[in-house]
């Protein structure tokens, strides 16, 4: 953008009528002296709109900085006011005993790796199936029905997070017996799989793990077909005048452009998938253990517990939960922020457009 | 191209390729019904009970006998490439198979549920068990308070875009504010909550109202307004602003009057579609509007309800009554989330072909 700063001046500013008589104006007011000295070095001439408006945009800025940082304060100083009060240690500790009364000993550790876990699953499961669609609709299927998906996906993503908590608890759940008894016995010695208690409700870790899947789908593949359609069409079209077939042009084109794209928009799913409160916290029934049988119901995570404790804690109680939070925050900051640093760096150094 | 004429003595390489022995172009069709007989009878034969595992026989079959195939005719290259390709479309079966089934299962479930009365009424004095009642005031709150949420976001969300579009300029604030905006994406909507909470009704001693909930919201809404504005303020071609700026318009004033009435059609969407995210927001919900079961039309005195609440709530008390008032609301939530969408859509439809050129 190369565009000055201070446009050239004027005696009359032009009013909000119409521009088209604006030069008229400008003209006759500089009248018969020579005006060139004036437009040149006329930087002295300081708009009150031009600094309000300029001033109010930068403002705004600021403002969404300050946003950020008050977040990151805030809920720093509220964390470190309840970890001084924990009679555990917060990184190690099992436990989540806020109530009045009892010592105060809570940790992260199982909230953490419920966390995790869960997201990994998400991760595991949405992220080759989102590159399938959106290679399906970048790629494979006629361009009338590829607009229409694309449409219906981007719908998709929007529709809100509670709507598949509800289907999950209430449709998936049922349905998830019958997969976790046949894992259980078919991959039971993965260890993972294994049901320490069989036939129990499949509230569990790794049914979370499949509606949060569902739930990022739509996000990912809306990025990913993104990053697709931007792939150089030279490039496409060299690799299919070498003989090569769909898959070899899919390979050696498309991919290799694509990869930093698929890494970041991967991330960004892993990161609402982190961050996901109420499709956990109606599909799971929380407990504090710390299992990797993760078709066991139980386990925690950090935003669910939030939401479920949220209503009995007082005082510190509070407090734990939001340094639990700022947990939470930190890690979807590094997450995020890594998946932009990726996109940017690609941006710079994709000189390709065709 | 097909055939090469030149020398009939030599048949170059590439010839033979394309002459090479292909199979039919029915064969993916007789393969796919073939696959779903043979899943139907070792289903039957095995006596599977579960409709997906047979769903998931025949996809196996599919890919396999697609495979199999290209592989005796076509050799292994093609081969291949038709394995990739029936992977791909058992992906994308797979993706629509929950999708379409949540919005199946949710209009079949609360279409039943949604009337006059549904829609007109609060749950004043109707206990968990009971049927009747409805989402009136969630319907009213969750509108105030995105319509809050919206009055905060959209003019400090676009003018944040115009300041790193005009006036940015590659300097370090516009690169830290366009980093920051990256990350302000992904804040999870309960740790804007809880911000909130520790900022304004903490630390600031206020009641838990729907302008507490208003507040996250626009934490929520501004990343999205300022990515989607910033966009299509880059769509502005350049000479717009050139011809303004030497006809002699102050700078604020081709902002004003030539860049943003040239980008609103774009602006418009981009802010309908940031409030159709925020509008099914569950989480900060919980902690800072209260939540009740009367009318309360002030939002910023006194407890209200939000529609995603209402689902939440109608949801944890378990019984089949209420559960069915859940997917009631939570149709409603699916009904105006998609009208905003495709409201939205149709204002960037209507207003395009004004600023192609």
């Amino acid at each position: 953008m190369d565009i000055p700063d201070t446009a050239p001046p004027h005696d009359v500013p032009p009013t909000n009528d119409s521009l088209a008589d604006a030069p008229r104006r400008g003209s006759s007011a500089s009248g018969g002296e020579p005006s060139t000295t004036s437009t040149i070095s006329g930087r002295g001439v300081v708009r009150i709109g031009d600094r309000l408006f300029s001033g109010a945009s930068r403002g705004s800025g600021i403002v969404l900085l300050v946003i950020m940082a008050a977040i990151a304060v805030f809920l720093t100083i509220r964390s470190v006011h309840a970890i001084s009060a924990d009679q555990g240690n917060f990184l190690t500790t099992f436990e989540w005993n806020t109530q009045d009364g009892a010592p105060l000993v809570f940790g992260i550790a199982v909230l953490a790796f419920g966390t995790l876990v869960s997201s990994l699953v998400a991760m595991l499961l949405a992220v080759p199936v989102a590159i399938g669609v959106a290679l399906f609709i970048s790629h494979y299927a006629p361009r009338r029905m590829a607009q229409a998906l694309g449409y219906v996906v981007d719908l998709l993503a929007a529709v809100p997070s509670i709507v598949y908590g509800l289907w999950g608890a209430l449709f998936l759940v049922p349905h998830m017996l019958g997969v976790n008894a046949w894992l259980n016995q078919y991959f039971g010695w993965t260890y993972i799989f294994k049901q320490e208690m069989p036939g129990s409700q499949p509230r569990s870790l790794f049914s979370v793990g499949i509606i949060l899947a569902i739930m990022i789908l739509p996000i990912v593949t809306a990025v990913t077909r993104e990053i697709f359609l931007q792939v150089p069409k030279m490039h496409e079209e060299a690799a299919l005048a070498l003989g090569a077939t769909r898959w070899e042009v899919i390979r050696t084109s498309v991919l290799p452009f694509a990869r930093s794209g698929i890494i970041s928009a991967s991330m960004l799913g892993l990161g609402r998938a982190l961050g996901e409160t109420m499709a956990v916290a109606t599909v799971l029934s929380p407990s504090l253990i710390l299992s990797l049988h993760i078709t066991d119901p139980g386990g925690s995570t950090i935003a669910q517990n939030i939401a479920t404790q949220f209503g009995e804690a007082l005082g510190t109680g509070r407090d734990a939960l939001i340094a639990s939070g700022l947990v939470l925050f930190v890690i979807t900051l590094l997450v995020n922020g890594g998946a932009r640093l990726i996109i940017a760096r690609r941006k710079e150094y994709s000189g390709a457009n065709a | 191209m097909s055939t090469t004429t030149t020398s009939p003595r030599r048949p170059s390489p590439l010839s033979s390729t394309l002459t090479e022995r292909r199979l039919p172009r029915w064969t993916p069709l007789a393969t796919l019904l073939g696959a779903i007989v043979l899943a139907v009878v070792v289903g039957m034969v095995f006596s599977i009970q579960s409709k997906l595992q047979w769903a998931l026989l025949a996809a196996i079959f599919f890919v396999l006998g697609q495979y199999l195939l290209a592989r005796l005719v076509e050799g292994r290259r093609q081969a291949k490439n038709g394995l990739i390709t029936s992977l791909v479309w058992v992906a994308f079966m797979l993706a629509l198979l929950p999708l379409f089934g949540l919005l199946y299962y949710t209009i079949s479930k609360g279409i039943g549920v949604i009337s006059v009365d549904f829609l007109t009424h609060s749950m004043n004095e109707i206990s968990p068990n009971q049927t009747g009642g409805g989402v009136y005031h969630a319907l009213i709150a969750t509108l105030e308070q995105v319509a809050l949420a919206t009055l905060f976001a959209a003019p400090i969300g676009i003018l944040t875009a115009v300041y790193l579009v005009e006036y940015g300029n590659g300097r370090w604030l516009a690169k830290a504010v366009s980093f920051f905006v990256d990350v302000m994406t992904g804040v999870p909507s309960i740790v804007a909550g809880l911000f909130i909470l520790t900022f304004w009704i903490m630390i600031l001693n206020m009641q838990y109202t729907g302008f507490a909930g208003s507040l996250a919201l626009t934490i929520l809404m501004l990343p999205v307004v300022v990515r989607s504005t910033e966009e299509m303020l880059k769509l502005v071609p350049n000479e717009l602003r050139e011809a303004s700026l030497a006809l002699g318009v102050p700078k604020w004033l081709t902002v004003v009057r030539v860049v943003l009435p040239t980008a609103i059609g774009g602006i418009t969407t981009g802010v309908m579609l940031a409030i159709a995210r925020i509008i099914g927001e569950t989480a900060p919900m919980l902690m800072l509007v209260f939540g009740t079961d009367l009318i309360n039309t002030n939002p910023f005195k006194g407890p209200q309800s939000s529609l995603p609440l209402y689902v939440y709530q109608q949801y944890s008390a378990g019984t089949p009554a209420s559960q069915a008032r859940a997917w009631g609301g939570a149709l409603v939530l699916i009904a105006l989330v998609m009208l905003l969408n495709l409201v939205a859509r149709g204002i960037a439809r209507w207003k395009a072909p004004k600023a192609s050129r």
